[in-house]
């Protein structure tokens, strides 16, 4: 059946409400007939990462919406962008660029979204709740939204996300109908230990595993321990996005549609069933890294951007002890978490021990890593997977706790110890 | 080793248009964001089996998508900048892909045609083959 969109919709597409109204529907409508959605529904919400500067594409598109006067309809948060306006120094690139960059963040801010400036806005108080329609873009967001919360959004990118902010419409199709939601393929953890299966670092090397080999189907992990927390679940997505189009992932008894395998699936057979052993693990975890010897220059945590108990956890870890003096150690996260980790004390123990904290924006977006580093180490999958193409170094991949002995050693340390029984 | 598209292959519109080109067959899906730079056309995600290569001009023929949601930026950008292809042929439909040739076309008045090909088509589509993508989809030798 072909798209009908209602008399509103139409009107809007004929130019009735303005130009910005007709573009953006026009933008949501061709999407629409694209995915062969058979009509339009409203969001309650948009995440918008248009926002990023990656060329005068981007400035092009946000000056005509913002010229017609767009303004959003519905409560809209800002994905990271090309600058830290909280740290303006740590910025190596070109002036014009950052300009450009700088007059993008205004547009958006002039159609009414809210400067959050992070990839991570379910770190917020307001989230969209279980079964609530929104309009998320950025891989990492879209499918804690889907996954983690319940709610529902397409894996929208950019430009469609400000088009649906603006007209408060989504197409009703894809991952915002109950039947594409279910799960066909199971993943089964297999022989894991205790021990690796309560570390943080088996989430984001499962999710890489995950993305990998799931192609378009939707995946359901059995076998991880009750009520995973959420950062671990955001680590899962946020690597099964990156190295994969997972835009939504079940994990049995931790998140809201999958209280038992069976649900998960939606009560059929799964297309396959993957067992994955300890060797698959491992095999995983060393696909993350491309760098060969323990030379280290930089580190890079937080991305996507870290809560409120991550930073805590790094705190924790360094101690009294300070970054050796040949490494950069970064730590990004959202201006909003920032606040109230400040508020803890935790920024001055942070920074006394050399760690150079990043907000509004992300390491492997915009120029801050010194242009001369040739190794870095990081704790995220989808920055070990980003960063060789987009910053030419190489990347070694390890746990938090690898992470912090090794800026503190000043070379690549790691502790094999959890995956020696792998 | 598949057989080179001999005739006809219907296929279904995403993005309509029109276009003639070389194939270049990704073995692997690409994320268009981070997996290719805008200012020169190039596959430049080190892990993909076809990182060097140029999709300016080309047909690109890819299974399914992959990664970043700025993918449509990134795709728009090249078509401003002229390295974007000259169509994407998919095995699965893909909406961010889909995303940076609806906006090129709404803001630059100019564009790629994205359609889904049924698999025994897809499999048939060799990199160096010249093929044109008609209006209605249709995909055949040029």
């Amino acid at each position: 059946m072909a798209l009908r969109l209602d008399d509103r919709d139409e009107a809007r597409l004929a130019g009735t409400e303005g130009e910005a109204l007709r573009m953006a529907t026009s933008i949501v409508a061709r999407l629409a007939a694209a995915m062969d959605a058979e009509r339009l529904l409203d969001v309650t919400g948009a995440h918008v990462d248009a926002c990023l500067y990656l060329g005068p594409a981007t400035l092009d598109f946000a000056d005509r919406m913002a010229d017609a006067g767009a303004r959003v309809a519905v409560p809209t948060t800002l994905n990271v962008s090309s600058l830290d306006l909280r740290h303006p120094d740590l910025y190596r690139g070109d002036p014009d660029e950052a300009r450009a960059a700088r007059r993008l963040m205004e547009r958006y801010e002039e159609m009414g979204c809210r400067p959050t400036w992070t990839c991570a806005p379910y770190q917020a108080e307001a989230r969209p709740g279980l079964g609530e329609h929104v309009a998320w873009a950025e891989s990492n967001a879209i499918a804690f939204a889907n996954s983690v919360l319940g709610a529902r959004t397409h894996r929208y990118g950019d430009f469609v996300d400000i088009a649906c902010a603006v007209t408060g419409r989504a197409p009703a199709a894809g991952l915002h109908l109950d039947a594409n939601r279910m799960a066909s393929v199971v993943y089964r953890l297999d022989g894991a230990s205790s021990e690796l299966l309560d570390r943080d670092v088996l989430y984001p090397v499962l999710g890489g595993l995950v993305g990998r080999s799931v192609g378009k189907e939707i995946p359901v992990v059995d076998g991880l321990p009750p009520e995973v927390s959420e950062d671990r679940l955001k680590a899962l997505g946020a690597a099964a996005a990156a190295t994969g189009s997972v835009g939504l992932f079940h994990v049995v008894g931790s998140t809201p549609e999958a209280p038992d395998l069976a649900t998960a699936l939606g009560g059929r057979e799964p297309d396959r069933v993957v067992d994955v052993t300890p060797t698959d693990l491992r095999a995983a975890r060393d696909l993350l890294t491309t760098a060969v010897g323990d030379r280290l220059d930089v580190v890079s945590l937080g991305t996507p951007h870290y809560s409120v108990a991550e930073l805590g956890r790094l705190t924790e870890l360094l101690g009294d002890r300070r970054v050796h003096p040949d490494v950069a150690l970064y730590a990004s996260t959202g201006r909003d978490v920032l606040r109230e980790v400040e508020l803890r004390g935790w920024v001055a123990r942070l920074e006394a021990a050399g760690v150079r904290l990043v907000v509004d924006t992300c390491t492997y977006v915009t120029p801050i890593i010194d242009a001369d580093a040739r190794t870095a180490m990081t704790d995220s999958a989808k920055w070990a997977y980003y960063a060789p193409g987009n910053l030419g170094l190489e990347v070694a991949f390890g746990s938090t706790e690898d992470c912090v002995e090794s800026a503190v050693a000043g070379r690549v340390v790691r502790d094999e110890g959890i995956w020696a029984g792998a | 080793m598949p057989e080179p598209v001999s005739g006809p292959v219907p296929a279904r519109v995403m993005v309509p248009g029109e276009a003639v080109g070389e194939v270049l067959r990704l073995d692997e899906p690409l994320s268009f964001w981070g997996g290719m730079d805008p200012s020169t056309g190039r596959v430049i995600d080190r892990r993909h089996p076809q990182v060097g290569e140029s999709i300016t001009g080309r047909v690109l023929a890819m299974p399914f998508g992959r990664g970043s949601s700025s993918g449509s930026s990134a795709l728009c950008e090249a078509v401003r900048a002229g390295t974007g292809p000259a169509a994407i042929l998919m095995g699965e439909p893909d909406e961010i892909v889909a995303l940076g040739a609806i906006v090129a076309d709404e803001v630059y008045g100019t564009s790629f045609p994205v359609v889904v090909l049924p698999v025994d088509g897809f499999v048939g589509l060799v990199t160096g083959q010249q093929v044109e993508v008609a209006a209605d989809g249709t995909v055949q030798p040029a």
